[in-house]
């Protein structure tokens, strides 16, 4: 695994007004690692994530990515760098057929570029891809109406969906919400096929306990901020996190 | 106890073989798809030879159909990349004045100014529309709204290209016959362009951008660049539309720009069905011509045109278009539901 930085965010701030959603968030990430984003609810952790991908132009701060400023991009750049996303709440093109929703990423000069211009048969690289996060060639699913696929299928095609693209910093925001105990644990081992391809990832989640068996290291937010960061362990024995998920009275009182 | 039926709906097995390659199996087969595509070339292309039938009247009842159908198109490749206009005129009016102001001015033959009105037209009204492509839904059509009835008062105020009197004595085109075929290809390749076009991977990405632009987005593509491709390739048909009746009314004036051209494409689309580019040429077809018989009814003409869009809209929300096809492609029969014995 190199050691390179790939992603170095400095000071990274967002107002809605007067809300400080993302206030002074710094971290660095090298590459091939694993960063999970927690916090509570309205932390600030999808925010960070649209910062980062373009979708929300930041107030202040500096996003590098590998030695680039990438920070104020539009999303259509920030991908053609490398950077893919998938959606918390995972919004698929309801009406055309599961596979034909990868067309889109594919149609992409990103994707377009990777492969000379040349992914011959769109239709087919979509198959592909698809049968990478296990959906089956053979049967009637990815021929369906996408509208008409099970919460846990989404997931599984938004993960395509950056697949596709064939990016090398893979941000996934709460991948695992709304997946029973089964899904997640067949979605685990593509997770680790992906890191073992050298793929950076960065994972905001609510499920601490399937998030560290994929990632290193999180980062804590709370009201904006960052108030931890470190390896699982570090993180949870964190007096500042357990005060943020538990509430303050808890822990004085106890 | 009465038993209950449920109505079914199935496609009929000449559908299902036809889907795909399979079509080319028997004359019949053939005939299936093709037949209805056939009928309509076929007819339209009949008309104009018709003339001892049809007289000058319902020719150019027409040209003024298919003008209908050319922006009707347009208002339906808007909307399939989720940009719903409201302003057809603005396009209309451009393509008139364009073609106007070359012919005009610089003495141009239709046979120049009419296609270099139409690029040119259409380029203008992208770049005019451009900075609002980021606004969607309603706001994007209320703008829409609004350029056509802003460009008139602009011609009225400013007195250019001819002001109130417009511009008249234009080149004329060469004869009816000419008009009637000219025109008819234009529909006709349009229509069954833009069918083919958005269902291609390119046409995809417009879709895709009208359910859910925020995933286009993410899926590495530029959607204010394709919006904008979008509206350059919907604006074509109807700049063609307002340069070609410039000059077949030898005139260009401010009604280039009346609220008929927005309008009337958009109930076309409604009647006919929108998304699938025929339905918006069928309610064209179907709209124009029934004003015209309504005219014998003198001041009730507008009560009962209104009246069949009430009814249509409340009683085929799909769109005449949608229904036939669906009564084409599936059979519905009648099946009895058990009783539930407890």
């Amino acid at each position: 695994m190199s050691q390179d930085l790939i992603l170095k965010v400095s000071n990274l701030a967002k107002n809605f007004g007067g809300v400080k959603a993302v206030n002074d968030v710094s971290f660095e990430l090298q590459e091939g690692e694993a960063l999970g984003v927690i916090g509570p609810n309205g932390s600030g952790k999808s925010t960070l994530i649209n910062l980062i991908t373009g979708f929300v132009k930041p107030s202040g701060g500096r996003i590098i990515y590998r030695g680039e400023n990438i920070t104020g991009l539009p999303p259509y750049k920030i991908v053609s760098l490398g950077i893919a996303r998938s959606f918390q709440m995972a919004k698929p093109f309801y009406n055309i057929p599961v596979f034909k929703n990868l067309i889109i990423p594919l149609y992409s000069s990103r994707a377009r570029k990777l492969k000379g211009g040349a992914y011959g048969d769109r239709d087919e690289a979509a198959i592909h891809f698809l049968e990478d996060v296990g959906f089956e060639r053979d049967s009637q699913v990815p021929y369906k109406a996408a509208g008409a696929l099970p919460h846990g299928y989404l997931k599984r095609l938004e993960l395509a969906r950056c697949l596709t693209l064939e990016p090398d910093l893979i941000i996934l925001d709460e991948l695992f919400s709304g997946m029973s105990m089964s899904e997640i644990a067949s979605i685990l081992p593509l997770l680790a096929k992906i890191r073992e391809e050298g793929k950076t990832l960065i994972m905001v989640e609510h499920r601490l306990r399937e998030l560290f068996r994929v990632v290193d290291k999180a980062i804590v937010l709370n009201f904006g901020g960052k108030i931890a960061e470190g390896t699982s362990g570090e993180v949870m024995d964190n007096e500042e996190v357990r005060k943020a998920y538990l509430g303050s009275e808890v822990l004085s009182g106890a | 106890m009465k038993k209950g039926y449920r109505k079914e709906r199935l496609d009929r097995g000449i559908k299902a073989r036809t889907d795909d390659i399979f079509a080319i199996c028997s004359p019949r087969e053939i005939a299936y798809i093709a037949l209805p595509r056939f009928i309509v070339i076929g007819a339209l292309l009949m008309f104009p030879l018709l003339a001892v039938l049809t007289g000058i009247y319902w020719q150019n009842v027409l040209i003024i159909t298919c003008t209908i159908a050319l922006l009707a198109l347009s208002w339906d490749l808007l909307a399939s990349a989720g940009l719903v206009s409201l302003g057809q005129a603005l396009f209309f009016g451009a393509g008139a004045y364009v073609t106007g102001f070359l012919s005009h001015h610089y003495g141009w033959p239709p046979i120049l100014s009419v296609p270099a009105a139409t690029v040119t037209g259409a380029l203008l009204c992208t770049m005019l529309l451009y900075p609002v492509l980021r606004l969607r839904g309603i706001y994007f059509g209320l703008i829409t709204f609004a350029m056509p009835l802003l460009m008139m008062r602009i011609v009225e105020a400013t007195k250019i290209l001819g002001g109130t009197e417009g511009l008249s004595g234009l080149a004329p085109l060469p004869g009816m016959k000419v008009e009637l075929y000219v025109i008819i290809t234009v529909t006709l390749v349009c229509v069954f362009g833009f069918r083919r076009l958005i269902d291609t991977d390119y046409g995809l990405v417009l879709r895709a951008i009208r359910d859910n632009d925020r995933a286009v987005m993410a899926g590495g593509i530029n959607i204010q660049w394709y919006k904008t491709q979008a509206v350059f390739i919907a604006a074509l048909p109807a700049t063609f539309a307002g340069a070609f009746l410039t000059h077949h009314y030898q005139f260009v004036g401010m009604p280039a720009f009346a609220l008929e051209y927005s309008i009337l494409p958009l109930t076309s689309v409604i009647i006919g069905g929108t998304g699938s580019f025929a339905g918006a040429m069928l309610g064209a077809f179907i709209l124009v011509p029934l004003s015209e018989v309504l005219r014998a009814f003198g001041t009730l003409r507008v009560v009962i045109y209104c009246l069949i869009l009430l009814v249509f809209a409340i009683g085929l929300p799909e769109g005449i278009f949608h229904y036939i096809q669906r009564k084409y492609y599936q059979f519905e029969r009648l099946v009895p539901v058990e009783e539930i014995k407890k």
